[in-house]
């Protein structure tokens, strides 16, 4: 793989739009190779095991806190306009949807992409200046299986956990408040919060999860692969794999949304 | 096989007309280069001439503009990517900032070129080439060390090691000696000549170093505004009027 090779100086229409093309394709397959080195084993499965760990321990500790802290938050403060109608008994199963299909895929995308994706920027960013994926690759070491497939896999497979983790913490701030405010046994909350959430939800969920890990790591790793300048090139490699990752995950959620809104 | 008419030996590197820009920057216009089997050529030239590029270039990490470069054979411009792979492993690269992967240890960094290119390898002959180069840069020592912990010479020395435990037939050293104290440079330039009998490597050595450049160079090759200014034997270069050239051996030596 190599990506930051420069053309002669000959333009097919101009330098601008030949530069957008150039880049476009670099990116396109840049991307698209992920899913050839899908298909070609060996993988290296030690190294991925030791990222998807790193992703849940990068993670973990802002993840718990938030969600617990929305569960909380979300509950209390939709108890007043549900109290108008005499509804709060609703209030467990509002949670249950506004978590699973919203909340959740996307505050643990969101958090990944500040601590995942910039870790990620940032290191393959540091391995770039310092000429160290050259080295991989002169070597014959396939940098791009061994730094971006593991990582961009890691992503993929631990954002699907961490999303239902989430949503786990925040029903259980959500449980905290409502059983101080409204007695609800354990069991009739659980009954509640899950009573409006089907199979598609879930589903729905995962897949969501799914993209915006892959999103998370690709565009970490490829900023990190396209890193020039030396340190400074680092820094702005780690912010723009976070900058550009959000963007994408909002994008995606949308249009994720409308899908699975034809299917309702 | 290409025949070298002069020296009678086969050409391992065949460099013509090699061109290279980077946009407004014409870096290589034109470069001539031959290298023979087992011979060492040191290339010398001011800091930007594109010395870097060309051994780049010999690699395949950098494509040329225009020109060719043929490596043991093969037209590097034109391989596909496997074949590009294959003619790595014969060719070792020593990178200006050593480039030690920083999270693996010594013995890592050495073990991981190897184990992903010779699968079938068992722990202990890993272990057994891990160890038998890093004797041959005398520095057993430092196998659980972390590139942090090295001196710049030592980290050199591992990234020599490194290129050598694939057993290359081409050797291209960047700077081996830059920025090493004269004991390290002593140390790299016989490191870089016992390589050339031990392993009968053919090697492109980029040096601002003239002590390295007389040592290990068995021809010298002096780079100008990108090409090839001067050739010869050590004495050959620099019995020169050019005031570039003569610079050069001034700043060394007087
Ligand atoms: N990837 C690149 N993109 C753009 N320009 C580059 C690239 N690599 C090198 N250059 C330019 O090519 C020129 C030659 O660089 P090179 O690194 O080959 O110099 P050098 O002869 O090795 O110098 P030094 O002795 O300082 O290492 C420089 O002007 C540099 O700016
Ligand atoms: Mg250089």
């Amino acid at each position: 793989m190599e990506i930051a090779t420069t053309k002669k100086e000959k333009y097919y229409l101009s330098k601008g739009i030949d530069g957008f093309f150039i880049s476009a394709s670099k990116t396109f397959r840049f991307v698209f190779n992920y899913f050839i080195e899908l298909f070609r084993p060996p993988y290296e499965f030690g190294e991925i095991v030791k990222q998807c760990y790193k992703v849940g321990c990068d993670s973990l500790p802002l993840i718990s806190l938030t969600g617990f802290i929305i569960g909380i938050v979300f509950t209390k403060q939709s108890r007043p306009s549900l109290s108008d109608f005499g509804a709060t008994s609703w209030l467990p199963s509002l949670i249950g949807i506004a978590v699973f299909r919203a909340l959740a895929p996307l505050v643990t995308a969101l958090i990944c992409a500040g601590k995942v994706g910039s870790s990620i920027g940032a290191e393959l960013g540091a391995m770039k200046v310092t000429e160290q994926i050259e080295a991989m690759d002169v070597s014959a070491s396939k940098p791009y299986k061994y730094l971006v497939f593991t990582r961009v896999t890691a992503c993929v497979f631990m954002m699907p956990l961490l999303m239902l983790y989430t949503s786990f913490v925040a029903l259980l701030g959500s449980y905290i408040n409502v059983q101080t405010n409204e007695h609800t046994s354990l069991a009739t909350f659980i009954a509640n919060a899950f009573d409006k959430i089907n199979f598609l939800d879930l589903k729905a969920s995962v897949i969501k999860a799914v993209v915006f890990g892959f999103t998370i790591g690709m565009v970490a790793c490829y900023k990190g692969f396209t890193t020039t300048r030396g340190t400074e090139g680092v820094g702005k490699a780690a912010n723009a794999a976070v900058v550009t990752a959000m963007y994408l995950i909002f994008i995606e959620e949308l249009m994720i949304v409308q899908i699975v809104g034809w299917f309702r | 096989m290409e025949i070298n008419d002069t020296t009678g030996k086969e050409i391992v590197i065949d460099i013509k007309e090699l061109y290279k820009s980077f946009g407004d920057n014409h870096v290589l216009r034109g470069v001539n280069l031959e290298v023979d089997r087992g011979e060492n050529v040191v290339v010398l030239g001011r800091s930007g001439t594109g010395k870097s590029v060309l051994i780049k270039i010999i690699c395949g990490l950098l494509t040329q503009d225009e020109g060719s470069v043929i490596v043991l054979g093969e037209d590097v411009k034109n391989l596909r990517a496997r074949e590009l792979e294959a003619l790595r492993l014969k060719v070792g690269f020593s990178f200006q900032m050593s480039a030690l992967y920083d999270s693996m240890t010594v013995k890592e960094n050495i073990a991981f070129p190897l184990m992903r290119n010779f699968k079938h390898l068992t722990k202990a002959e890993v272990k057994k080439r891990v160890d038998e180069v890093l004797d041959a840069v005398s520095l057993i020592k430092s196998r659980d060390q972390y590139p942090a912990e090295l001196s710049g010479g030592q980290k050199k020395r591992i990234g020599i090691a490194r290129t050598l435990v694939l057993r290359p037939e081409i050797m291209l050293y960047d700077e081996p000696t830059a920025g090493l104290d004269p004991i390290s440079s002593i140390e790299i330039n016989s490191l870089i000549n016992s390589i050339k009998k031990e392993f009968g490597v053919s090697s492109i050595i980029i040096t601002h170093d003239l002590v390295c450049a007389k040592v290990t160079g068995d021809r010298l090759v002096m780079m100008f505004d990108g090409v090839v200014q001067k050739q010869g034997t050590f004495e050959q270069v620099f019995d020169s009027n050019d005031e570039r050239i003569k610079s050069f051996y001034e700043y060394n030596f007087t």
